[in-house]
């Protein structure tokens, strides 16, 4: 076995991330086989190197996951600390919480919404209960954005998630929450959902993902799949609230079949270097893909977001706004592409990235791109970056308020036209409140 | 819009002609040290221009095709093949008395004595390697403007030659400038005055004649504190059938308040490979201006570049790319803000038509610290045919709160009212199609002077025809 330089770069000991995948527990046999072949895939794929075009800009030296453990045991006091740390929405319609990949408490869904088939399970039930449907669609994406190795890795040590599938015209009106945590230090977790919605179904999802030591090191390494089938409704949203020696990379691939609407809004809070991947798939006329994203980054953060909105059937619409506030040292890269595959004519595309840089020392990377193949295409893109209107801080000192609180206000207000675009106020004023919180804590 | 119909073959017959060709040097295909020792001596070179061209030659080595991000096309370059020098044997013309018979007939093909006589004040041909004919005007000469080939350059003007040379596109900036740092023959050298405004532009065409011969043609245009000048180069090339290198390189330097402005008219025959180094230094109060627009050739890779080292420095890069059937126009810009208050503008368009793919791929670099500086992108891609393809790569850095940047691209397609509207007014629909081509492209065609302008218009118009209908 190839040990590849940076990443495993010493013999690793057992309980390391860098030992494989641990044998298993009640796996069936093909996810087990899965996981050796994901592990292979690992091994053998090269670690990435700055001068790779998918990771231009990227501190790829932050990757070394020589230090990171498998989760160990938890303790009664840091499980309650979890539990009552979970607060997310008043209103939800279920809810799972995984500490150090483990499932540590469930609501379930109402009995009503279960009779209509409604499946809402961790990982490892959803592969013995639904092993036909969920391996189907099992780590069925390729991660083309430059973190195929990572995929690997994940597909090797993922051992618990979240399964959810919501059957032909079934509407779920309420969100179902999942909580992910990270405890002790160097843990690591590889969360996973997937998501998978028939024909006309209605669901909203919002993931957290949080440490439980906030300063402790830690490494994560996400999948998420979201599947919207014809005529579907999907409407994503992650709130990565990381500790700050946190490095995380998270691979996020939509399919957005005909006349289906997916949408994501990411909000970026933690981490000390965030990775975030995000494929957008259009494969059936009418549909339409919304991608959102907000990161606030201070101190040392890095935030690096690559996305790629491929329209591979006529007749798609996609729309990416991705917003960042940057201060202190802090660095952003955004990599984005549209893509109009051959025939797939009469798209409707757009990306916009926008940077608003409060400090000096603060860095903005923006590479939006567009591959046209197809005439009869409408694509633009826009990329800013810029700093707080000196007019506008000059005029809100004149009402009295001060520099800081001025500068915050104007930041939420730059931020807000990406919540806006949620169109969901409970969950809106949820992820603003996270925001402040972030700046009360600057 | 009909989109079946595949794009006709280029209409080339106006540069495609050849006559038998008479070189009397001739360093033979391939490159090894001998030939850059070949090339030396028969230029007479000065000992640490040989030191350069080595120097080239080594870094072209060692450097690998960039291809893990441009064109694999570039692999079908056999470098074996390619003959890196050759010359007529002549020195440099004087008067048009003195100029070959046979050159003088290409030259009338192309229409350059009596057009370009009239508007232009001087004239620096290339045919092949060596300038053949020179000529400047009396009035522009009196002013104390330098406007000679590389060759004389460097041997008559060492002292402010060797100053700049090499120094704003380093020998091991990328492997096509290593290549042409080690082979390079031919191209301007201009040197321009403090204070001293060129009233009109300065010419030089280019031509490749030689099957398999490669041009590498250096310019180096300085402009002195407060001075203004235009420069132009127009390229037209006869048809052959195996592929042709053409790796310029050009390096513009602006000292403080001074205006240099370059405009190119690319239209090699598509066989060939395009591959060139442009870029400009704008000291305080400066600026550069590239006017670049690519018709021809099978691959251009082309990044015309500005660093602005000085406050208030101005870069700016206007460009209009072409790319028909088998043609791939890679070009874009590079802006390098490295003063207070500088700005730049990047203003990109392109047209794909049949199979051709045009790509737009900038940089855009604004360290911190810096203040008030601003940058303008617009690139605008234009599809014809539904196997016309399009790409925008743009990369941008921003560090600090004093500077502001923008960048917009967007993609369309000829709109089937307008062309449904000019039909009702008895136009056929090429016409039409050429006629909204030019509508796009014409914000910028305004801005070129204005006898380019014309030839420009023409030379779409004659890329349009037979792409619908």
């Amino acid at each position: 076995m190839r040990h590849d330089s940076t990443v495993l770069d010493e013999v690793s000991e057992t309980g390391s991330v860098l030992s494989g995948p641990v044998e298993s527990r009640d796996f069936p046999e093909w996810f087990r086989e899965q996981q050796q072949d994901g592990w292979k895939q690992f091994v053998s794929l090269p670690s990435p190197k700055r001068k790779d075009q998918l990771w231009r800009f990227s501190n790829v030296d932050l990757l070394n996951l020589t230090p990171f453990k498998f989760g160990g045991a938890l303790p009664d006091k840091e499980r309650n600390a979890i539990l009552e740390q979970s607060r997310g929405l008043d209103k939800v319609a279920a809810r799972l919480i995984f500490a150090g990949d483990q499932l540590i408490e469930r609501d379930v869904l109402s009995d009503q919404l279960k009779k209509r088939g409604v499946i809402f399970q961790p990982l490892e039930r959803a592969m013995i209960e639904h092993g036909e449907l969920f391996r189907k669609h099992f780590m069925s994406q390729p991660a083309v954005l430059g973190s195929g190795k990572f995929a690997a890795l994940h597909q090797a040590l993922v051992s618990s998630g979240t399964f959810l599938y919501v059957p032909r015209g079934v509407e779920i009106d309420l969100p179902i929450e999942i909580f992910h945590w990270l405890h002790g230090e160097n843990a690591s977790v590889f969360p996973h959902l997937l998501l998978v919605t028939d024909e006309l179904a209605k669901v909203t999802v919002i993931e957290s993902f949080r440490s439980l030591d906030k300063e402790a090191a830690g490494f994560a390494c996400g999948v998420n799949d979201l599947i919207a089938g014809p005529g579907a409704k999907v409407t994503y949203v992650c709130t990565q609230n990381w500790g700050s020696n946190v490095v995380a990379l998270q691979m996020n691939s939509t399919i957005v079949d005909h006349d289906a609407s997916a949408m994501s809004l990411n909000l970026h809070l933690g981490g000390k270097y965030s990775r975030f991947e995000s494929l957008s798939r259009l494969i059936g006329e009418g549909g339409r893909s919304d991608l959102l994203a907000i990161s606030v980054a201070n101190d040392t953060q890095e935030f690096d977001a690559r996305s790629l909105q491929d329209h591979i059937s006529p007749h798609t619409a996609s729309d990416l706004l991705y917003k960042n506030a940057l201060s202190d040292r802090a660095r952003t890269t955004f990599g984005g592409l549209i893509r109009v595959e051959p025939h797939a004519h009469f798209t409707d595309a757009y990306q916009k990235v926008r940077n608003l840089l409060l400090s000096d020392d603060s860095e903005a990377n923006s590479m939006p791109g567009l591959e046209i193949l197809a005439d009869n295409v409408r694509c633009t893109h826009g990329a800013t970056s810029g700093q707080i209107d000196a007019d506008e801080l000059f005029y809100l000192r004149t009402r009295g308020i001060p520099v800081p609180i001025a500068q915050r206000l104007i930041v939420s207000g730059f931020l807000n036209e990406v919540l806006q675009r949620l169109d969901h106020e409970a969950i809106a004023d949820h992820l603003r409140r996270l925001i402040e919180d972030k700046f009360a804590n600057e | 819009m009909k989109t079946e119909t595949s794009a006709v073959d280029i209409n080339r017959s106006i540069g495609d002609f050849a006559y038998p060709e008479v070189h009397v040097r001739d360093a033979g295909a391939g490159l090894s040290e001998k030939t850059i020792h070949y090339i030396s001596d028969v230029k007479e070179d000065p000992d640490w221009v040989r030191e350069f061209r080595l120097r080239g030659l080594k870094t072209f080595l060692e450097k690998p095709l960039p291809t893990h991000w441009a064109s694999k096309d570039l692999e079908a370059i056999d470098f074996d093949k390619i003959r890196y020098y050759l010359s007529p044997g002549t020195e440099a013309k004087r008067t048009w008395e003195e100029v070959p018979e046979d050159i003088k007939r290409t030259f009338e093909r192309l229409g350059i004595p009596e057009q370009e006589r009239k508007f232009l004040a001087g004239v620096e041909a290339q045919f092949d390697s060596e300038a053949v004919y020179s000529n400047i005007k009396k009035a522009v000469g009196e002013q104390g403007v330098i406007f000679v080939g590389s060759t004389e350059g460097l041997k008559k003007y060492p002292e402010i030659f060797r100053k700049w040379f090499g120094k704003v596109i380093p020998i091991a900036d990328n492997k096509f400038s290593a290549l042409n740092s080690a082979v390079f023959s031919g191209g301007s050298f201009i040197y321009v005055p403090p204070g001293v405004k060129v009233k009109h532009p300065l010419q030089a065409y280019f031509r490749i004649n030689a099957e398999n011969f490669g041009q590498f043609e250096r310019t180096l245009i300085i402009a002195d504190e407060g001075s203004e000048v235009t420069y132009m180069e127009g390229c037209t090339a006869p048809k052959f059938n195996t592929t042709t290198l053409h790796s310029a390189v050009v390096e513009l330097v602006a000292l403080k308040g001074a205006k240099i402005q370059y405009i190119t008219v690319q239209n090699w025959s598509a066989n060939v490979f395009n591959l060139v180094t442009k870029r400009g230094l704008a000291q305080e109060n400066a600026e550069v201006k590239w006017i670049d627009c690519n018709i021809g050739s099978r691959l251009t890779m082309k990044y015309p570049s500005v660093i602005m080292k000085g406050r208030k420095a101005r870069g700016e890069v206007l460009s209009i790319a072409l790319a028909n059937d088998g043609q791939h126009q890679d070009t874009g810009a590079k802006m390098i803000h490295a003063a207070d208050e500088t700005t730049s503008n990047i203003i990109s368009k392109s047209i794909s038509i049949g199979k051709g793919r045009a790509t737009y791929r900038g940089l855009v670099h604004v360290p911190k610290h810096l203040k008030n500086c601003k940058n303008n992108t617009e690139c605008d891609a234009l599809l014809i045919n539904a196997t016309s393809r399009t790409d925008t790569y743009p990369a941008i850095t921003v560090r600090g709160t004093g500077n502001a940047v923008q960048h917009e691209a967007s993609v369309s397609q000829v709109s089937a009212e307008q062309i449904f509207y000019m039909q009702q007014r008895g136009l056929t629909e090429a016409q039409a199609m050429s006629l909204s081509v030019n509508g796009f492209v014409n914000d910028l065609v305004r801005q070129f002077p204005m006898e380019y302008s014309v030839e420009l218009k023409r030379l779409i118009e004659l890329e349009m025809e037979g792409s619908v209908g």
